[in-house]
């Protein structure tokens, strides 16, 4: 198979409220300009591009359409988009590169989630029929997952209360991070086990925050991609799966979609040699979710995880999970790491997963 | 490893209509899904992953469809992707899935689009009024129409064109046991004499609103050997943005590049000598016209008299939708991939009462946003290569 | 760094939606204050049905009968309920496992307050006073303990159900660029500020854009433009829509403002239909001053100038 590598990688700042409008353009414009001039690439070297967003994100119909005024799209350029998460986006690219059509994507996600109240517009993805009428949101349904998994043993407050501890600390560090802890680092879990609960058994701290934001990636394959970066972050496994959508017919406390596309993209490798792994886990329950997952095919305690902070310091919606990949791989191309693991997830209560193993190479 | 050749072994659509108020929407997709794999003689068990494609999730109301589809869909723990380029989706969904079958990635495919606009109404989800943006006060075709009347100043074509395609298109239809609108006596001074909606274009020579989706399986060559297959010889996506200064909105940059790629791809330096029929997403009459030529079949400004000479009829030079085309039926987010299925259809000598005969080489052809997402496939009897695109009617 | 304009945006719509056997089945059970699941492959029944087999993707059409009360098999607590949750009260969000039924479905209780919850409970449906073959005949669950009013039963089978309407209304907060927003507030003044020249290709863009759409680049400079221009290209509307402001037939036209180099579409009035010619010179007819606001439609319409046509050629390159 053909080698491919992220080559390069921008996110724009997390913020609670960005201005502007929902078709990403202000947004995007510096992303593209950093990342090629990072890759010393032009808007003409790029072979293709792919995007993920949402239209009821923005509340417009055809709300991606504007987006490409961002990339200067004339002359035309060879594109798609996936009304998804961009790390699917990224799939997308990854398959068309392998086809041997192309030598390059960027790809790229975008999302003003601030726009609406997110909450209420992601209850849109359930059953339209029988769930959806009763406008169930997207934190009560976490919060459902999170009760099943805490009566069963599998994690408990504090556990979930540590999980965010960890992350505004990691997040400190993180220059484009929404929420941080404190400078010197230091968050402690009794103070965030006092606070009320925003939905039994969630607390704020449990929940990932509303974040406008944007992310952009680009791949190359081969010798384009040893051209175009020191040290590129090559894509060995690259896997994604969607569970059933029947929340009340399917465990919710584990996620056979995360299980299936990570045993796939590690292969007979397994987790071994992992060094760090960036988890798409908007509710601090389910980055112990995945976790659990994970180690059963080898993932180790002592894998760094989402040393960005990861999504519960900045969940820009659409682009997050591009994010993820991203901030796994910028790991590999920095030299921080040899082998690292990028997931995203999509979908109520963790129902779609993709995993992509990326690994460095001395050469 | 490089490109590896993929074909359509199955394809399966819905009977199409306004309303389709006897099915979910689940069941919607499951009509073409069951039809494709039975065509294909293939089960749902043996599909490795499902990419789905519709248009704005608003005209259903539903977020990322896809996701509650999954079990219908048979998705459940394989990969499932889910496109949208505006109009053009249904082909940029079948070049998705192409492209995970030539990447190698895997052997069987189920490319799914459908559309229940009558779960709302498409006029309201595309008009809904955004602060700050001019309204535009014309409704639907009032955005195509005065590039319909640039059309027809630049080319100087006679004003009955649009007419004689709304004859041809709606004829076909009749043979077309799955076209929403089904006019076998439809006449030149009919289709004339029907109101004018948006001057240059009248009542019909304008497209339906309908429920419908189509599905198609897409496979390897050691799947798709030695059984009825479409060959794919060629596959493209193009986008401009959708205005800008000195944009040329009737001939558009993006879709002749679309097609110069695909052409290239597949081999074909003539494409008026070496394709046999052609599945066009024309929404409005004149765009036949205007696709021909943004195609390469004619030179700019000439399109017009491929229609006129009758070219484009079944048993012409070069019949274009031969189904009825968009004109017929329009489940938005489908009606490219019915563009597909058809063309795939016609190779496969599938097309029942609207076959061409001896169809070799087809095009399909799908477009969206303001003339700006273009998506097209040649597919082919033969595998690639393996004889010239020569046109196999005399 | 300029401050941008922002409005409410509504989407708002009743979907139809029509719901097939097995859905159609459930609803005109419901309606009747009965519920019916479905039997699975595997032999488990699932409520609400599921319209194709999770592990066969078979068709299923075994209908069971189940209880209306069953057990809680987890929750979370709605301090706040959202606009169109079945409850406005605080209540619980529960997947609930009727007794007869070996899947769960998602629903309110209305407990109270979160110290009557807990994984385990017995819950029963309460029903709507008129039920319609829709989720919300069942109002909610409440804790299944003492005596329930035995159920009035339903009025007589009528014709079985088979559409829903699900409203969906969302509220959203939409902003335009920093260049929109500079644009608006000049139209606010009766001037029409071009979004400016881009950087790279020198073209003029009205209204602004937020990047070059060629070229990708901000286009920072600013360029005030008049409100006469010439009509590229247009249609004469002869339809009614919904919203329509005007009685057909007018025309919409592109028009090219002198010095743009892009067309926008508008209204041209002030002379028969028929005589809108491509290459027509216009110009503005602005509203009231007092009826101005941050919207192009403080130019009411485009009419002629009386002027000779433009030639093609000096318009062929906006088409």
């Amino acid at each position: 198979m053909t080698d491919i590598a992220v080559v390069g990688f921008a996110q724009a700042p997390n913020v609670r409220r960005a201005s502007g409008t929902t078709n990403g353009v202000e947004m995007l414009v510096p992303l593209f300009r950093r990342v090629l001039a990072d890759t010393g690439l032009s808007k003409h070297d790029i072979g293709f591009w792919c995007s993920g967003s949402s239209d009821y994100l923005a509340g417009r119909a055809f709300s991606f359409v504007a987006a490409v005024d961002a990339i200067g799209a004339f002359p035309p350029v060879n594109e798609s988009h996936v009304e998804m998460d961009a790390a699917w986006a990224m799939y997308e690219a990854w398959a068309k590169i392998l086809t041997g059509e192309v030598e390059t994507a960027l790809v790229y996600g975008f999302g003003k989630s601030s726009a609406g109240q997110l909450r209420r517009v992601l209850a849109l993805q359930l059953d339209p029929y029988v769930v959806a009428p009763l406008w169930p949101d997207s934190v009560s349904i976490a919060a459902i997952q999170a009760r099943l998994g805490i009566e069963a043993g599998r994690w408990s407050e504090r556990a979930m209360a540590e999980v965010a501890a960890h992350s505004r600390a990691a997040a400190t560090a993180n220059g484009l991070a929404q929420l941080a802890g404190p400078a010197d680092g230091r968050v402690d879990v009794d103070d965030l086990l006092a606070a009320p609960y925003l939905a039994d058994p969630l607390r704020a701290h449990d929940c990932a925050p509303i974040t406008d934001g944007a992310a952009a990636v680009v791949l190359a394959s081969g010798s384009r991609a040893r051209e175009l970066c020191e040290r590129p972050a090559w894509i060995t496994g690259l896997e994604h799966r969607v569970d059933s959508a029947n929340l009340g017919a399917r465990d919710l406390a584990a996620s056979p979609s995360a299980a299936a596309a990570a045993a796939a993209a590690v292969g007979a490798a397994r987790i071994d040699g992992v060094e760090a792994a960036e988890l798409h886990a908007p509710f601090t329950h389910q980055e112990i979710l995945l976790r659990g997952e994970l180690a059963a095919l080898g993932l180790g305690d002592e894998v760094r995880v989402n040393e960005s902070g990861g999504v519960l310091a900045g969940n820009p919606m659409f682009a997050a999970g591009l994010a993820c990949v991203g901030n796994a791989a910028r790991q590999v191309m920095d030299g921080r790491a040899g082998r690292v693991l990028g997931h995203a997830t999509s979908g109520p209560a963790l129902q779609q997963n993709l995993v992509c193993v990326l690994e460095g190479r001395d050469q | 490893m490089g490109k590896q050749l993929a074909a359509v072994i199955g394809s399966g659509q819905t009977h199409h209509r306004s309303k389709r108020l006897d099915v979910s929407m689940a069941g919607l997709c499951r009509e073409a899904i069951d039809r494709a794999l039975a065509d294909a003689a293939v089960d749902l068990a043996d599909i490795e992953a499902v990419v789905v494609g519709k248009a704005p999730d608003l005209f259903e109301g539903v977020m990322m469809p896809e996701l509650f589809l999954a079990d219908a869909l048979g998705a459940v723990g394989k990969p499932l992707l889910r496109v949208h380029t505006a109009g053009s989706v249904g082909g940029s969904t079948a070049n998705v899935a192409a492209s995970l079958v030539h990447s190698g990635l895997h052997r069987r495919v189920l490319a799914v689009a459908f559309e229940k606009q009558s779960e709302s109404n498409a006029m309201w989800a595309l008009s809904i009024p955004t602060p700050f943006v001019m309204p535009v006060h014309a409704g639907a075709g009032g955005y195509f129409a005065p590039h319909v009347r640039s059309y027809i100043r630049r080319s100087g074509a006679p004003e009955h064109i649009g007419a004689m395609v709304a004859v041809k298109d709606r004829r076909n239809g009749a043979r077309n046991p799955y076209a929403h609108l089904r006019q076998g006596d439809i006449t030149l001074e009919s289709v004339r004499s029907s109101t004018m909606l948006w001057d240059p274009i009248r009542y019909d020579e304008t497209c339906p609103s309908s429920d419908g989706a189509c599905a198609m399986v897409i496979a390897d060559e050691g799947t798709a050997s030695g059984r009825p297959a479409a060959w794919i010889h060629g596959t493209a996506m193009r986008t401009e943005p959708t205005t800008f200064a000195g944009r040329d909105q009737v001939n558009p940059q993006a879709g002749r590049d679309a097609a110069a790629a695909a052409w290239k791809e597949a081999g074909i330096a003539d494409p008026l000598s070496s394709v046999d029929v052609a599945e066009i997403y024309v929404p409005f009459s004149w765009f036949e016209p205007m696709w021909l030529e943004n195609l390469g079949f004619a030179e700019e400004g000439q399109g017009w008299k491929l229609t006129e000479t009758g070219a484009t009829e079944i048993g012409g030079r070069l019949p274009v939708n031969p189904s009825g085309g968009v004109l017929c039926s329009n489940p938005i987010g489908a009606s490219g991939m019915l563009r597909f299925a058809e063309a795939a259809m016609q190779v496969m000598g599938r097309a029942g009462e609207h076959q061409v005969d001896r169809a070799r080489t087809a095009l399909g052809h799908a477009y969206g946003g303001g003339s700006q997402y273009f998506a097209l496939w040649v597919v082919g009897a033969g595998k690639p290569g393996a004889e010239p695109h020569t046109g196999g009617r005399p | 760094m300029v401050e941008v304009l922002s409005a409410p945006l509504e989407v708002g719509f009743d979907y139809t939606r029509s719901l097939g056997p097995a859905l159609s089945r459930f609803m005109t059970a419901l309606r009747e204050r009965r519920i019916e699941g479905v039997r699975g492959s595997d032999g488990r029944v699932y409520v609400p049905p599921v319209e194709y087999d999770p592990a066969t993707a078979e068709p299923l059409t075994e209908p069971v009968e189940v209880s209306a009360e069953g057990t809680v098999l987890s929750w979370s607590w709605m301090p706040e309920p959202l606009p169109g949750q079945p409850l406005d009260r605080p209540f619980a969000w529960a997947l609930i496992r009727l007794d007869g039924a070996d899947t769960a479905m998602l629903h309110a209780v209305d407990a109270g307050t979160p110290e009557r919850m807990r994984s385990g409970m017995r819950v029963r449906a309460r029903w709507a006073a008129e039920p319609v073959g829709h989720i919300r005949d069942i109002v909610c669950f409440e804790p299944a303990g003492g005596s329930a009013s035995p159920p009035t039963p339903a009025a007589e089978p009528a014709e079985p159900v088979t559409m829903v309407t699900t409203p969906i209304h969302l509220s959203y907060r939409h902003s335009a660029s920093p260049g929109e927003s500079r644009y608006l507030r000049g139209l606010a003044d009766g001037r029409l500020l071009g979004g400016g020249r881009c950087p790279a290709c020198g073209k003029v863009y009205i209204p602004p854009r937020g990047a070059c759409p060629a070229d990708g680049v901000p286009t920072a400079e600013e360029v005030e433009l008049p409100d006469v221009g010439t009509v590229t290209t247009f249609c004469i509307v002869n339809v009614p829509f919904l919203g329509q402001r005007i009685k057909p037939p007018y025309v919409a036209a592109y028009v090219l403002l002198d010095g743009a180099d892009i067309p926008f579409l508008h209204l041209v009035l002030g002379c028969p239909v028929d005589e809108v010619r491509m290459g027509m010179r216009v110009t503005a007819v602005w509203r009231p001053r007092e009826e101005w606001g941050t919207t192009m439609q403080n130019i009411d319409h485009f009419k002629p100038t009386g002027e000779p046509d433009a030639p093609f050629e000096s318009y062929a390159q906006h088409l």
